[in-house]
């Protein structure tokens, strides 16, 4: 479904040059949840941010759906990400609209007709569970009930695959459980393919069937989770795990040995 | 000779005139022209660089012009397209090209200022340059733009007071050959008094309205 070949993008600030992806390989199969786990800095932002193209790489192909992303032009590239939902950490849903309306934007720039695009939001709507705050704006919600109006307009347009980027970094641990399970009932239900990017290990592994490991902008481990975080081979997966199960067993760090 | 109160009533209608439809033909042309700044700048759904900076220099010259030389330079195209360059209709001309730069600048401030995350989300949802603008950019900027037409329409009634020197009329016109130049303080206090109720009502006007779409959305700054 998604695949990355060789993928390069160096940030030139005034202060430095940065590398945040220094040819990247990756696999993702249809009706993977597909996580990439890394710290801070790693480069799995950047990564997930390529793949539409909020980010352009240096170097490096894409490939999502069949289609080279780096050779569409700007309508083809609207067209691609109108088939690709993405959530976001602080869910940037549109203050000047209500709950349905934000369902619909998606829809609406897509052209679709108005008794289409209401029987869809209805939809939506019930499958995330917010039908009974359509009215409402984003304003008067709470972060996991925004969440769940973020998934159901990245959902919209009946993408194939949904790029999740750290979804539910802002949300406290019961309700990241809830968005989980819903992303979980979602790739069930409709088969979409979810490529999520997180610091948090406790999050893939409760969702996701595969996962990539990445540090200074490389994939340094990648396969089944059971695989990798039973067996970790690299350093970053230990220190991951361990991180982990420090915190599963109280273990006190000293010297910024959890960071 | 008119009488005073039927030369100030004369002097604020016309001034109210020229405020009004200079304020929105300005809009009409500096909008467009903000929503192309913030639309072509980095990152946003028609980036180009070279329309971006071609654009903003022309904004910084056009607001470079000294207002009252401007004004007289465009005189010939009140002629042309109005016939003559006297009056409230004629100053039309010179007011809404002299105030377009400006209100293009206020625009794409108040474009900018919504967050780039919403951008964002807007890009990645497919949205075109059109869409950005009549649906994401213009609704969610709406009250910063409602602000940005307040402080537009406060400084064209300036603007109005200075075109009055060169026989646009309006309450400027009156200070200056009453108040001014044939000593009638009393005139000039008047039409100073008017001004000030303008610029009070125009300034609560926009205030309100502004807190009005914000407490409707929830969303209180």
């Amino acid at each position: 479904m998604i695949a990355v070949r060789d993928l390069r993008k160096t940030f030139i600030t005034p202060a430095a040059e940065v590398q945040a992806l220094a040819g990247v390989d990756l696999d993702i199969r249809e009706g993977d949840i597909f996580g990439i786990v890394g710290f801070s800095g790693s480069g799995k932002s950047t990564l997930l941010r390529c793949l539409n193209l909020l980010e352009r790489p240096d170097s490096g192909t894409v490939t999502l759906a069949g289609k080279e992303v780096l050779t569409l032009d700007r309508k083809q590239l609207g067209l691609l990400r109108q088939k690709v939902g993405m959530i976001f950490q602080h869910f940037h849903l549109f203050d000047s609209r209500t709950v349905r309306a934000n369902i619909g934007y998606p829809l609406e720039i897509a052209g679709t007709d108005r008794v289409t695009l209401q029987r869809r939001v209805a939809e939506l709507a019930e499958l995330v569970g917010i039908a009974d705050k359509l009215e409402a704006y984003p304003g008067q919600l709470s972060g996991g009930q925004k969440q769940r109006v973020a998934i159901a307009r990245a959902l919209a347009n009946e993408p194939r695959v949904l790029l999740s980027d750290e979804a539910t970094s802002a949300l406290d641990p019961e309700t990241t459980r809830s968005i989980l399970q819903l992303l979980k009932d979602i790739n069930g239900k409709m088969g979409l393919t979810i490529a999520l990017v997180t610091h948090e290990l406790d999050v893939v592994r409760a969702v996701c069937n595969r996962v990539a490991v990445l540090e200074s902008g490389r994939v340094v481990e990648t396969g089944e989770v059971g695989t990798v975080f039973g067996n970790p081979r690299s350093a970053a997966a230990r220190k991951l795990v361990e991180i982990s199960r420090g915190f599963r067993e109280g273990t006190l760090f000293t010297d910024g040995g959890g960071i | 000779m008119t009488p005073v109160p039927l030369l100030l009533l004369q002097g604020l209608q016309d001034t109210v005139y020229m405020t009004v439809l200079a304020a929105g033909i300005g809009l009409l042309i500096g909008l467009p022209l903000g929503a192309i700044l913030t639309i072509t700048s980095n990152n946003h759904t028609l980036e180009s660089p070279r329309i971006n900076r071609g654009l903003g220099i022309a904004v910084n010259m056009g607001r470079s012009f000294p207002s009252l030389i401007l004004i007289i330079l465009l005189l010939p195209l009140s002629r042309l397209l109005v016939g003559t360059t006297l009056g409230p209709t004629a100053a039309l001309v010179p007011l809404s090209v002299e105030m377009a730069p400006f209100i293009a600048r206020v625009t794409e401030n108040a474009f900018k200022e919504v967050e780039k995350g919403k951008i964002e989300a807007a890009l990645a949802m497919g949205t075109g340059p059109w869409a950005m603008v009549i649906k994401v950019l213009i609704p969610e900027a709406l009250p910063s733009l409602v602000r940005g037409t307040t402080l537009i329409v406060i400084s064209t009634l300036g603007l109005t007071a200075i075109a009055g020197c060169i026989g646009a009329g309006g309450l400027g016109s009156l200070a200056i050959r009453y108040g001014y130049q044939r000593f009638r303080t009393d005139i000039m206090i008047a039409t100073v008094a008017l001004l000030i109720l303008l610029v009070t009502g125009i300034q609560l006007a926009g205030n309100l309205i502004a807190r009005r779409i914000g407490r409707r959305r929830h969303v209180y700054e």
